[in-house]
């Protein structure tokens, strides 16, 4: 089964003290692939920005959030910060799919290429549907066009049942 | 460069009509509406036409034909089965050489036993008309 990423919602608060009966409540959207890790990632930011450990914290609430246009294609700019080797450092990077969870599993993957920067040490920052004329990446760009077409230029023949496969093609 | 002199015809563009040839859509048509990038497109059939529900697919899982489309990008699936109609596609699709080959060879596949056997009696029969038909030509010489 192959990776995928989901897009949660999760809720949380500190738990309600005599001293703090009604302390506020923080949302996190994350991308994983299942709640539990949601959750951990919704700790590990709370434990950074607000102070809020696990144990002393509540989740209130974990929602998926769905993709409301899979069948329309569009440009996502991701905002990313990640650890080098040596040091921090801010990104932005376009993926051009039709659904959020499969541009940030591309971004991840190309982060792992590209950077060799393994899922734990990038942090997504933020995640926007960008209009075809503010792109700014020539890869992305290349496509806004209505009349484009390319060749298929190098296809490899493929069978389509299972049976007919073979490791080596001549 | 004038697309007569291209070695390529058949281009990944909004309106080419496509084939699946891989999953459970094998062998429906379909017209692309969207590029998404080099290896995938946005597809519609639309899925009450030719059963091919408007989606993302692979440009891998697909063939592209002879036939293109005049749709606006990203048509929806009315537009789209104006469009097929209006071409006749499906039907000219059946009637070119790459529909009937692909006709034969679904015919050929779904063959029973008893096909089998009328195909071998056909072809047993034509051969020997030919045979007979050659040695009598051989004798006159």
């Amino acid at each position: 089964p192959e990776l995928q990423y989901r897009q949660y919602q999760v809720v949380g608060r500190k738990i309600p003290t005599e001293s703090d009966p009604t302390p506020p409540m923080y949302r996190l959207k994350v991308f994983a692939q299942d709640e539990v890790f949601a959750k951990s990632r919704f700790w590990y930011y709370m434990n950074r920005l607000r102070k809020v450990k696990k144990s002393v914290g509540e989740v209130l609430r974990v929602i998926e959030i769905k993709e409301k246009s899979p069948n329309q294609v569009k440009n996502y700019g991701i905002w990313i910060r990640y650890d080098s080797r040596s040091g921090t450092h801010n990104m932005y990077k376009e993926a051009r799919g039709t659904s959020l969870n499969g541009a940030i599993k591309e971004i991840y993957e190309e982060m792992g290429s590209r950077h060799r920067a393994r899922h734990s040490v990038v942090q997504i920052v933020k995640t926007d549907i960008i209009p075809a004329a503010e792109c700014r990446r020539d890869n992305t760009t290349q496509f806004h066009d209505s009349k484009i077409a390319f060749p298929l230029k190098h296809r490899l023949p493929r069978s389509n049942k299972k049976s007919h496969k073979s490791t080596f093609k001549a | 460069l004038s697309n007569s002199t291209m070695v390529f015809k058949r281009f990944v563009q909004i309106g080419r009509v496509a084939r699946v040839n891989f999953g459970k859509d094998e062998g429906k048509l379909c017209v692309i509406v969207n590029v998404v990038d080099l290896g995938k497109v946005l597809v519609e059939g639309p899925i009450e036409y030719t059963g091919v529900n408007r989606q993302k697919i692979s440009i891998k899982r697909l063939d592209l034909t002879d036939f293109v489309v005049k749709v606006p990008l990203g048509a929806r699936a009315g537009t789209v089965k104006k469009a097929l109609e209006a071409d006749d596609i499906v039907n000219k699709f059946k009637q070119s050489s790459e529909g009937k080959k692909l006709e034969i060879q679904k015919a050929r596949a779904e063959m029973n036993d008893f096909d089998r056997f009328k195909l071998m009696v056909a072809k047993k029969t034509r051969t020997r008309a030919v045979k007979v038909k050659l040695a009598e030509l051989r004798k006159s010489g």
